[in-house]
């Protein structure tokens, strides 16, 4: 036999691939000394002690930006909506800053209109959601800028904070809200917003009609007749587009007195949550 | 097998037009208030020129043309401004209009002649006359029809082409104009080729509609190159891109407007619309329309006073029947289901049609069984199942890279889904939903 085994029949390709191995190896080795990008250690621990749900109430692009951007410093663990004051403490002690002071915010709904003060004008058969209702002449409610209650925000929200009542109003638990903005990206009728918990004074309709035309279409709508502006402090509500606007700018020198003359409970003051002193129950309307 | 003159796909619903097709049209009698929003036509909404209070003849201007693609609102009656205000609009919004308490003993004659005689005019001062006189496409669209006039200085047109499908179930607006009113068809027309400079005309008409045909081919004038083109009935013929295939064969391009191919197409009651002005020297201020169903007690043909309540409208067609239960504006393929009868017809409103309780059953839906029955259907050739399932799964952008924009939302995929899905409400979200997509962009 003339292809006897011999040693090179090992060694030559064992050589190769060694020196191969070995060169690339090298290559490797200096890349990762000269070429390195050195990142801080603390990003990734930072990071797993935030929720990981990058839900972007923040306003940074989900929870491991948000970890480079405390790290950074460029913002304090108080921006994480979700995390309790006991895991805020411990990543602002981790990172040796102060936590920070932010106001709770939460999504508030404007609108008030339930089945039972705001009737629908028509019965509409199509495709179960709000968006697709508002495309169809508006969705047979007999306000237009009015909840439609097919619940796409309650869909919407991750966090379990969104239901909807009997009557058809989504109720926002505040304690689950991450304000992470799903829910007024929803709306079709952007009944949604953000707000900070400290703004109490909210005015809980969009109808632009005035008077009698606004009453007619829901027993709660803003009718623009300007009583909370004259009863507020002077510059807190100002009367704009047939609704009631308050400045928020102003939001200390707003009180309690600005609702009590409010002839349909369109503007409340909001401990909490909103909507929880049940409405009159309309007997037959419900079901 | 040579089946006649028409597009690939589409759908063949129950007509229906034997309601009305035979009735002539008739006028309804004024109203006692009389609404007219800003926003009529496709374009920027109108800016109001009138105040409360102030009287106004029948024809007078109320508010200005706002910009090139927008279109003026005139009074359909005399009367009294009563306000400015937000009013119900048939797209289901509240929006601004004028109202006017109608004087309903005044005899209703016009100030003066407000539009010109044509035949001394220019092209452009046509153009003109018919953009003061507020003219927009009666198709639905209400797209001004100035624009469709003015001639581009870049296109080659060589053929003009008159809709007379009137594909939708139900409707006989354009169906009865054409019997009734052949010559201001033609003399529309000849207005029309006047002013894009176009010798060659084309006229579809369904050949459901023999009467319409037989009418503008006796009034055909002999010194104009048109013909009548008899099409195979099927729905949606009317659409300006089957049309197009139809009768001349040419495609338009995905997202090319038909001037690309040559063509304009207009409806043929807004070239009889463009012919009354000038015949009449009164604006656009009143409309035919179709106002039919079972659930309609005498349906039939009527001249509606642009502003009018459907309330109105409706009773001057004696009122609803026991059973009616939906009302919906245009056809029941493409028009919108009218949760308020306070709102206003408008310029574009091509008929009213009023369904009843066991017409209008909501039917469960069902998964797609992928039968096929909407490829075969579509008559842009797009493929609503795969559109159906990412528009379930809200994948907006997928939904537009297949084309999701050629989508003219005629319905014919919802129509014989055997699954009942709502494809095309759920195009119509789609649509919306990747148009404020883009604005926020």
């Amino acid at each position: 036999m003339d292809d006897a085994v011999s040693l090179s029949t090992y060694l030559v390709p064992t050589l190769i691939l060694g020196g191969v191995g070995l060169t690339f190896g090298l290559l490797i080795a200096v890349a990762h000394r000269f070429l390195k990008v050195w990142e801080d250690p603390r990003i990734v621990e930072v990071a797993e002690m935030l929720p990981g749900s990058n839900c972007g109430a923040c306003g940074f692009a989900g929870c491991r930006a948000f970890a480079e951007g405390l790290v950074a410093e460029e913002s304090q663990p108080a921006g994480c909506t979700q995390l309790s004051a006991d895991d805020m403490e411990d990543v602002a002690s981790f990172l040796g800053v102060a936590a920070g002071e932010a106001v709770q915010r939460v999504a508030r709904l404007l609108c008030a209109g339930d089945a039972s003060v705001a009737p629908q004008q028509a019965e509409y058969l199509g495709l179960a959601t709000c968006a697709a209702a508002a495309a169809v002449a508006g969705g047979g409610k007999g306000c237009s800028w009015g909840c439609l209650g097919l619940a796409d925000c309650e869909v919407s929200c991750d966090y379990d904070a969104i239901h909807m009542d009997p009557l058809g109003l989504p109720h926002v638990t505040p304690e689950k809200c991450t304000a992470c903005n799903d829910c007024v990206e929803a709306c079709p009728k952007d009944l949604f917003v953000i707000m900070p918990v400290d703004q109490k004074l909210i005015v809980q309709c969009r109808s632009a009609l005035e008077g009698d035309l606004a009453e007619a279409i829901c027993s709660v709508a803003c009718t623009a007749c300007g009583k909370c502006a004259l009863d507020a402090a002077p510059g807190v509500i100002a009367m704009r587009g047939g609704l009631a606007v308050v400045d928020y700018d102003r939001n200390d020198l707003a009180g309690t007195e600005a609702i009590e003359r409010c002839p349909t409970g369109a503007i409340a003051w909001v401990e909490g949550t909103q909507f929880t002193t049940p409405r009159e129950p309309a007997g037959s309307a419900a079901g | 097998m040579f089946a006649g003159l028409t597009f690939r796909h589409g759908v063949h619903p129950p007509e229906h037009k034997e309601l009305t097709a035979g009735i002539p049209i008739r006028r309804m009698p004024f109203p006692e208030e009389i609404v007219l929003p800003l926003s009529q036509h496709a374009g920027k909404p109108a800016r109001p020129l009138v105040a409360p209070g102030d009287r106004v003849e029948r024809g007078d201007l109320l508010a200005a043309f706002d910009g090139w693609i927008s279109s003026p609102v005139h009074a359909s009656a005399a009367g009294t401004v009563t306000a400015v205000d937000l009013a119900p609009h048939p797209d289901g919004s509240f929006s601004p209009a004028i109202h006017i308490a109608v004087e309903r003993w005044s005899a209703q004659t016009p100030r003066e002649r407000l539009v010109p005689e044509w035949e001394d005019l220019s092209p452009e001062e046509i153009v003109e006359a018919v953009r003061h006189a507020g003219v927009v496409g009666l198709g639905g669209a209400a797209f001004p029809t100035h624009v469709k006039l003015a001639r581009p200085p870049d296109a080659e047109i060589d053929v003009v082409i008159l809709n007379g499908c009137e594909c939708e179930p139900y409707l006989t607006t354009d169906h009865r104009t054409m019997v009734e009113y052949p010559d201001r068809v033609w003399s529309g027309l000849r207005i029309m080729m006047r002013c894009l400079g176009v010798a060659r005309a084309l006229v579809g008409i369904e050949r459901n509609k023999p009467d319409a045909i037989a009418a503008l081919e006796e009034r055909r004038p002999r010194d104009l190159d048109v013909s009548i083109l008899p099409l195979t009935v099927k729905y949606p013929q009317g659409a300006e891109k089957m049309l197009i295939k139809a009768v001349l064969g040419r495609e338009v391009p995905v997202g090319k407007l038909p001037l690309h191919c040559g063509v304009v197409v207009q409806n043929v009651a807004s070239v009889a619309t463009i012919a009354e002005v000038f015949e009449t020297g009164l604006p656009l201020i009143e409309r035919i329309m179709t106002v039919t169903g079972k659930g309609v007690r005498s349906p039939g043909n009527l001249i509606v006073p642009v502003g009018t309540r459907i309330r109105d409208v409706l009773d001057a067609c004696g009122g609803l029947t026991e059973g009616a239960r939906e009302i919906v504006l245009g056809g029941p393929m493409m028009g919108a289901a009218q949760p308020n009868l306070d709102a206003p017809v408008l310029k574009g409103t091509t008929g009213i049609v009023a369904l009843t309780a066991d017409e209008v059953r909501r039917r469960a839906s069902h998964p797609c069984i992928r039968c096929g029955s909407c490829l075969d259907a579509c008559p842009v050739f797009l493929d609503p199942q795969l559109l159906g399932r990412l528009a379930k799964a809200q994948r907006w952008d997928e939904m537009d890279g297949q084309h999701l924009g050629v989508c003219m939302l005629c319905g014919c995929c919802s129509y014989v889904c055997p699954s009942n899905i709502p494809l095309s409400q759920m195009f119509g979200m789609a649509k919306k939903a990747l148009r404020s997509q883009r604005s926020t962009a």
